[in-house]
């Protein structure tokens, strides 16, 4: 149906009003349009021309100084440097091999990362700076500064870079820092722009890794002007770097020195704890490595040698190194007996040298036996036999589950890079992990803690401060972040029965202080510093019924890799115990001979503050012992508490210099 | 009943249509066309591939799809105006559901030689549609609640199915396009300042709650919405594209710095060079001359659609020509608004030049309605 010729006009007239508002806004915006093109292209033209000739407004990220780390009482055990480099940026320097040629001249540069450094500089986007020489003197870098005209692209740049001042003493707890990797990109997903920045480091071992978030802080940027010869004329605006934040572990950097240095020579590890807190003082594993070599970069033949070392100083073994416990577990067996009421601590059991179960028999390490063992010398002496018959009185469940009460066989959560969970076996565990029933020799020998039975360092000293204290302690290395402490919780009571604590107690005792004491060869001269404790060795090859005929090899004769672990746990004071020591020595031979005498001095060294006296030690002792000290690599004083600000030479880490 | 029905004996028939065809309209075209084949010969250095021959293989297809759609008597796109909607809005719940997700989430459907966004094709299904409804509907009737309501409802539809894809940039153009067809039909001037008043309330009022108690959105939406609006205060992120997309058009002065002469080597960091940002590059080589010129070019083109708009006498023309001739404004007028800082990015190609497939080819059949339209006019 057709409209009317009146309504056909109104509908057009209406059309036509509205379209020619609509033209007039089309007209409108057109000459916003062209009047803000004017602006950009004509008006301001000469500004944008310049800005475009060279990188024109760049923005530049500025890297966060990394947090530090203290010590305790404030030594510093990882710090930022000034460190003067040279980079390159390809687009600018036009000839890069002419440039490089003309810049060898001036410096002296390192052939090799020449060459690594000219692939990058090919590798990576022609904009982005790259960095041919590092750690070089105040001397060089101005001579590169007075020689710039001639070096298209090259610029001098100061950065911070990390140092530990401690060296190899941390490198098993503070760490290292390292480059940004293609690999570590991938591994952690972290997309912070921070990254990019060339050279940045993040942490990659230990409390640098596991704390990288804390310690990173987070970038800054700043947009500057440049002229055509690319020199900076001025900053339009700067968002300063934040700072990461600083972080006070519990260790004493004292104490720790002197467990490393004590421990020289051996493949061992060590922690002590403070009882009640639970705080880590020391914690090391030797051999060790200096860490600063990661942070340069290491050669290829370091990181060979360090790699292929037979006592692997790459392995903290302090939280990594599992080793079957020994002896050192017989505290656990005697409390879960007295717990389940299937022993007193007066009842007597007879050694006499084995027990047979089954068709087995089960030494002691004494040969000729014990004689009639009550709970005390049992542990004095360290009896196998004794604790063979609480196992099977007792089974391996109750046992375990006093491993686990007393922290073995459990991952014990520090910031560090590996932490071994340890095991105190069940009957399911072996089950489901080794497709065979549990047997009663199983049990035999997880009583002496061998077998199945595996904790690290860590765990014994765990258990120790626990059985010292009767309370749950967990260990913690975070004392404060940014000068704010971290929450501690006092841990709560275990629920074991004070009497029988103190059964162990004076077992442990008697281990150190009476003339049959496993260990009393290590004992303390004076009343106050002496300590508790308890002997391990434990077996890393099976012993055949033939060899036992002919009479065991000792372990001098045996190559170093077939000798037992020495193991040594123990507490000082031994009223009010304040600190809880353990020492594992990898292949060291005897607990007794190996073991007590390093942690006496560990433990003698946390309570006097300083290296020991030699009057603390038996008369017979002291002329070795003095020379001893003398030999070790024991810093000569303490060290000091630094200055935070010394140590931060400016809020941002990298500027033009 | 509709404003169509006149008298058909004095409309051009057979090939003599050709003839009728608006052909300066078609030169201005090429024309445009032609500087994107240019710029997309520069930004890959020199080199037809890998954008400038598709994009001409497109042209080609676009200008024989108008020329088709030309001969077609724009009555019969009327009666067609119902079926393309349905057929666009059915084809925007198909990629709803099975849809490939390509960059920026948008949604496409591979036809083998092109993937067809659904989303660019409703823009201009929803203008028909629209010019259809005005052309049936009694002038008395056109603001009347009810009335307002309807057309409301077949905006709204297809911009919430755009927006979930999520396509801001498309979401934006199809309200808008569809409030300027209802605003050409006539519609009382109230119902629009209701909806302007009540957009601007509603975004003061957000914005006045800010570090109030009765605050409407949480903290880092705000932040959010501060980086939208000016992405200077991201320096690493969206501002860093917008400042170096100003410098390189500032440095383009008067007469540029000439073909290929550009710093594009330096623009590597802009993510959509050859698309949404291409404008910078005419500028940077063409300087305030080039841009001018292809600013003059799309005014051109606007007001040749506003001659056959007006002159076509009867409603469904007028208004598919306007309606046409406003989505093409808003393309160009917000993308050239984006690269000089004068908008937030959302991502609005620039219509004729930018390379992309549908975009070019639902353009160039929008062109092809103006020119039936054009073709079938009264004399």
């Amino acid at each position: 149906m057709k409209r009317t010729q009146g309504e056909i006009e109104q509908s057009s007239r209406g059309i036509g009003r509205r379209s020619l508002v609509l033209g007039g806004l089309f007209v409108a915006t057109g000459g916003v349009l062209a009047a803000r093109m004017r602006y950009l292209q004509v008006e301001r033209a000469d500004d944008f021309r310049l800005l475009a000739e060279e990188n024109r407004i760049n923005i530049r990220l500025l890297p966060p100084a990394r947090g530090l780390i203290f010590d305790r009482s404030g030594v510093l055990l990882a710090g930022n440097e000034q460190n003067y480099r040279i980079t390159v940026v390809r687009e600018d320097a036009g000839d890069v091999d002419a440039v490089l040629a003309e810049l060898g001249r001036i410096v002296n540069l390192d052939l090799v990362a020449l060459e690594r450094a000219r692939e990058e500089i090919n590798r990576r986007p022609p904009f982005v700076p790259v960095t041919v020489a590092d750690r070089l003197s105040w001397e060089e870098l101005s001579s590169v500064a007075v020689n710039a005209p001639a070096l298209p692209g090259v610029n001098p740049e100061v950065g911070l870079s990390r140092v530990y001042p401690m060296g190899a003493d941390f490198a098993h707890v503070v760490g290292y820092v390292g480059p940004v990797s293609d690999y570590y990109l991938e591994q952690t997903g972290d997309t912070d722009p921070v990254l990019q920045i060339p050279d940045f480091q993040v942490g990659r071992y230990n409390v640098e890794a596991r704390m990288e978030q804390t310690l990173r802080g987070s970038a800054g940027s700043r947009r500057v002007e440049v002229n055509a010869g690319g020199r900076v004329m001025r900053e339009l605006d700067r968002d300063p770097a934040e700072p990461g934040s600083d972080v006070q572990l519990t260790i004493d950097a004292g104490l720790q020195n002197y467990v490393e240095a004590r421990l020289t020579g051996e493949s061992a590890g060590a922690v002590v704890m403070e009882c009640d807190t639970g705080e880590v003082l020391a914690m090391a594993s030797a051999p060790t490595f200096d860490p600063n070599l990661f942070v340069r970069g290491i050669s290829t033949t370091q990181w060979r040698g360090l790699n292929e070392d037979p006592y692997r100083p790459l392995a903290n073994k302090a939280t990594q190194g599992l080793y079957p416990p020994g002896s050192t577990y017989k505290m656990i067996v005697a409390l879960a007996a007295l717990e389940a009421g299937v022993i007193t601590p007066d009842e007597t059991i007879s050694c006499g040298g084995f027990v047979e179960v089954g068709n087995r028999r089960f030494h002691c390490w004494r040969r000729g036996g014990h004689g009639r063992m009550d709970m005390v010398q049992s542990l004095a002496e360290s009896c196998d036999v004794y604790y063979y018959e609480l196992a099977q009185r007792v089974g391996i469940e109750a046992i375990s589950a006093m491993a686990v009460r007393l922290g073995c066989g459990v991952r014990h959560d520090l910031p560090l890079s590996g932490i071994a969970e340890g095991l105190a076996p069940t009957m399911e565990w072996k089950r489901v992990n080794r497709g065979a029933d549990w047997v009663v020799g199983d049990t035999l020998n997880a009583s002496i803690g061998q077998g199945y039975v595996l904790s690290s360092p860590l765990h014994l000293a765990v258990m120790t401060a626990r059985i010292a204290t009767g309370r749950a302690i967990a260990p913690t290395l975070v004392r404060s972040i940014d000068g704010l402490p971290e929450a501690a919780t006092p841990a709560p009571d275990l629920g074991i029965d004070p009497a029988h604590l103190a059964v162990v107690h004076r077992g442990m005792w008697a281990v150190n202080n009476d003339r049959r004491g496993t260990a009393f060869g290590s004992r303390v001269m004076e009343d106050a510093y002496a300590f508790s404790g308890k002997t391990g060795t434990s077996q890393v090859r099976n012993i055949t019924a033939a060899e036992r005929e002919a009479g065991v090899i000792r372990n001098e004769d045996l190559p170093w890799e077939r000798r037992d672990h020495a193991l040594y746990v123990g507490y000082a004071p031994v009223e009010a115990p304040r600190y809880a020591v353990s020492v594992v020595v990898e292949h060291g031979g005897g607990g007794s001979a190996v073991a007590a005498p390093i942690a006496r001095d560990i433990l003698l060294r946390a309570q006097v503050g300083d290296v020991p006296p030699p009057e603390l030690y038996p008369v017979g002792q002291r002329r070795e012992i003095e020379e001893m000290h003398r030999r070790l690599p024991i810093l000569p004083e303490p060290p000091q508490p630094t200055g935070r600000e010394a140590r931060r030479p400016g809020r941002d880490g990298r500027d033009r210099a | 009943m509709s404003f169509l029905e006149y008298n058909v004996k004095s409309t051009p028939t057979g090939w003599r249509k050709a003839l009728h065809l608006n052909w300066a309209l078609v030169l201005l075209l090429t024309a445009v066309a032609s500087v994107g084949f240019l710029m997309l010969y520069s930004v890959a250095g020199g080199s037809m591939s890998p954008w400038a021959e598709p994009q001409m293989q497109r042209f080609g297809l676009g200008l024989v799809a108008m020329f088709v759609i030309a001969m077609v008597p724009v009555w019969f796109w009327r009666n067609m105006s119902g079926v393309a909607f349905g057929l666009s809005i059915l084809l925007l719940l198909y990629v709803e559901f099975f849809g490939s997700v390509g960059m920026g989430a948008q949604r496409w459907i591979d036809l083998g030689f092109m993937r067809l966004q659904p989303s660019e094709l409703t823009k201009i299904t929803l203008v028909m549609i629209l010019a259809a409804y005005y052309d049936w509907l009694d002038l008395d009737k056109v603001s009347r609640p009810l009335y307002v309501a309807i057309p409301v409802l077949l905006i709204l539809v297809p911009t919430y199915l755009t927006l979930r894809q999520p396509d801001l940039g498309t979401a934006l153009l199809l309200l808008m396009g569809g409030g300027a067809v209802m605003f050409i039909a006539g519609v009382h001037w109230a119902y629009f300042a209701a909806v302007i008043g009540a957009g601007v309330g509603a975004v003061s009022a957000v914005f006045a709650s800010r570090g109030t108690s009765w605050q409407l959105l949480q903290d880092y939406q705000y932040r959010r919405i501060d980086t939208f609006l000016d992405p200077t205060s991201d320096p690493l992120g969206a501002g860093y594209h917008i400042t170096q997309s100003q410098i390189a058009l500032g440095s383009g002065g008067w007469t540029g710095r000439g073909f290929m002469q550009g710093t594009q080597s330096r623009l590597n960091f802009l993510p959509e060079k050859h698309t949404d940002f291409i404008f910078t590059t005419l500028a940077e080589e063409f300087g305030f001359v080039g841009a001018a010129s292809l600013l003059v070019l799309y005014i051109l083109i606007l007001a040749f659609c506003i001659v056959t708009a007006v002159t076509a006498r009867d409603r469904f023309s007028s208004l598919l020509v306007m309606g046409i001739a406003v989505a093409f404004f808003l393309y160009f007028a917000i993308n050239m608004a984006m690269v000089m800082g004068l908008a937030p990015v959302v991502g609005v190609p620039l219509p004729l030049v930018s390379y992309g497939g549908s975009a070019m080819l639902v353009l160039m059949a929008a062109f092809g309605l103006v020119q039936s339209a054009h073709v079938h006019r009264p004399r």
